[in-house]
């Protein structure tokens, strides 16, 4: 009998081309490559210099999200893209997938959106792959059970070519969490408070694979929020073994496997998952009747409290200082009644239809605190088309949102939709980085639930009191 | 890629904890197709006043910043974004080697592709560089020794694959094709 596995080891050894050994990396086979206009160019560049093909056009999908505008009279009319480097990127995406022969979702594309929203959608994303992408929140599509991970330009052009890439096995690392989330506590503050657990480094080096009855309970949207934070963490991916749930998001997506297919395809997948006895290299274990609504306070995501809870006070130490000033925040202060200038609902975290179902749930009826700009952003047009079909945009335009054309947009603010210096701005996005959504933005994270109850508001706000 | 064999400099300490790639370099820089001419914009928001002039406050900025090669840094350096632009800028301004106590996964692998070399050294030599920034350190790659020069020399971890091919100038895309068989037959099984 073989030794039992974890998860990430069972998709790890299916994909090695070559082991590794003490002197070489493994060569790891890629299923998908996903790829968009940041960090593509300059593999692209290498390719042509040493006159190389994509090895597997097939195995690669192409997008645009990051630099891309969200308004509507840029994306479909004929105002043209505000910012040049940015029109000049997108029309160099365009130009390399069309050298390369890519299968591109260009920017007026119905199947265009973030990169990392569009492919599970379509459901390219499966149980069992490799996946990887110039894009460190890769680690979303973990959530199917895949490994999944974020990786340079220089391995996005080891891809083009060789549809392989080298790496040395990480270690592994299981997030237990038992129990069951309360009332307006969702899969966004849960990663959080594992981030505020383990630290924003307490992942390096390791995969991670969320287990126990309170991930079983998520949905595929919810489980993306989580796996998508694992880089938040440092880990290097995040794992969720795929179960009826994956298998009834997947089924009849338009790229899941059809008929006969799809049955042997999920009779393959319902073997990934660790075996009891499995022993992994580290591990932790949170009580998820314990999460509250998480917000951070400071310029890393693992600067987090409960939305109840006040600053921490840690006095001579300089470099928390430092974040603190930045936020200009003092220690001791509360949270709850923080001024907010700007509520960001969107972003590969948070940008997927239930992220605006949940939204829409607290601002029905209600209207955008005096003063607030809410920006709503989804994920993909595939998600607009769906918000709007099932009347959630009506109700963001009723309580004074900016309803948006997807995008990575104000996550990290690339294409001109950034947070003014000094500003305050509630974001469902991954990273509160000093200058992340604009030069001296001061990002506070949350869930899409208290993004919407603080722009109702005003100020930070409970989401439980308005559910 | 240039082999490298050696890095002699003076050091510039960052003692932050937790520089994420965004500060290294803002990713509205990153509408760039190429990897030129980034060390203009590394550690923009913290380098430059709003007005766009040079803080003077900032170490980069200071007289005796100017041809260190070592950049020293607190704990988990590099977290966050993917982006390889974040090496090539340290690379662009004149970086070689950028020493911390932990380095982040992804920037760790970019900066080994790129030729700059990430340094992770224990709590007790961490402290001494943080405390005694413009010192002169000797990175010695064959034997991946990091000497200060109280003399103390301690190894660091780089695994024999990635130190071939930097003391090499070795381009790991080459190996890769050359594995090509490999990669067929790994295909014809697996479709």
């Amino acid at each position: 009998m073989s030794a039992a596995r974890t998860l990430f080891e069972k998709v790890w050894a299916a994909h090695e081309v070559v082991p590794e050994t003490p002197d070489t990396p493994a060569i790891l086979y890629i299923d998908l490559h996903l790829t968009h206009e940041v960090t593509s160019p300059q593999a692209f560049s290498t390719l042509k210099t040493l006159g190389l093909p994509v090895r597997r056009p097939d195995r690669t999908l192409a997008t645009m999200d990051h630099s891309t505008p969200t308004s509507t009279e840029q994306v479909f009319g004929d105002a043209p893209i505000k910012v040049d480097a940015a029109a000049k990127q997108v029309r160099q995406l365009e130009r390399n997938a069309a050298d390369f022969g890519i299968e591109l979702f260009g920017m007026r594309d119905a199947r265009r959106g973030i990169v990392h929203v569009i492919s599970p959608e379509l459901g390219a994303t499966q149980p069992g792959m490799t996946i990887v992408c110039g894009d460190s929140h890769t680690s979303t599509h973990g959530a199917f059970g895949a490994l999944a991970f974020g990786i340079g330009s220089t391995e996005v052009g080891h891809v083009f070519a060789t549809q392989t890439l080298l790496q040395r096995k990480p270690k592994t690392f299981a997030v237990n969490v038992d129990g069951k989330l309360g009332p307006g506590v969702t899969a966004k503050d849960l990663i959080l408070s594992i981030i505020g657990k383990i630290g924003v480094s307490g992942g390096t080096g390791h995969v991670l694979e969320y287990r126990g009855a309170a991930i079983r309970a998520l949905s595929m949207d919810e489980r993306m929020t989580v796996c998508n934070m694992s880089i938040e963490a440092g880990a290097r991916a995040g794992m969720i073994a795929p179960d009826e749930t994956t298998f009834a998001y997947l089924k009849d997506k338009p790229r899941a496997p059809k008929g006969k297919d799809w049955d042997a395809a999920v009779a393959r997948w319902r073997s990934l998952s660790t075996d009891p006895g499995a022993r992994f290299d580290a591990s932790v274990d949170i009580d998820a009747s314990m999460v509250e609504p998480m917000v951070t306070y400071g310029t890393n995501p693992g600067m987090v409290v409960p939305i109840g809870g006040s600053i921490p006070d840690k006095p001579g130490d300089e470099v928390f200082g430092k974040a603190l000033d930045y936020m200009g925040f003092r220690g001791g202060e509360a949270m709850l009644g923080k001024k907010v200038d700007v509520v960001f609902i969107g972003s590969c975290t948070n940008g997927r239809l239930e992220d605006l179902q949940a939204a829409a749930k607290i601002l029905k009826g209600r209207k955008v605190a005096h003063g607030v700009r809410l920006l709503i952003v989804p994920g993909s047009q595939e998600i607009k088309r769906q918000a709007e079909a099932a009347g959630l945009a009506d109700i963001f335009k009723s309580a004074g949102a900016d309803w948006r054309e997807s995008g990575c947009s104000m996550c990290l603010g690339m294409n001109g939709d950034t947070v003014g210096a000094g500003q305050y701005s509630i974001s469902t996005s991954n990273r509160n980085f000093e200058g992340r959504q604009g030069v001296g933005a001061r990002t506070l994270l949350v869930s899409p639930l208290t993004a919407a109850a603080s722009a109702v508001r005003g100020i930070i706000a409970d989401p439980r009191e308005m559910l | 890629m240039e082999p490298i064999v050696r890095v002699h400099s003076k050091t510039v300490v960052i003692p932050s904890s937790n520089i994420d790639t965004d500060q290294i370099i803002p990713a509205r820089f990153l509408t760039t197709t190429t990897k030129d001419g980034l060390g203009k914009q590394l550690f923009a928001d913290w380098r430059y006043r709003a007005d766009g002039t040079p803080n003077p406050e900032f170490v980069l900025n200071r007289p005796e910043a100017v041809g260190a090669q070592v950049l020293v840094a607190g704990r988990n350096f590099g977290c966050g974004s993917s982006r390889e632009h974040a090496p090539w800028a340290l690379l662009d301004h004149g970086f070689r080697a950028v020493i911390s106590t932990e380095i982040a996964d992804i920037f760790r692998g970019n900066s080994l592709k790129n030729g700059l070399l990430p340094i992770v050294v224990e709590e007790s030599i961490s402290r001494w560089l943080l405390e005694h920034p413009g010192t002169v350190v000797d990175i010695d790659l064959r034997s991946a020794r990091l000497t200060l020069p109280t003399g103390v020399s301690v190894a660091f971890a780089l695994e024999a694959f990635a130190r071939h091919c930097l003391l090499n100038g070795i381009d790991e895309l080459g190996y890769l094709r050359s594995h090509s068989k490999d990669i067929e037959r790994y295909e014809a099984a697996h479709g």
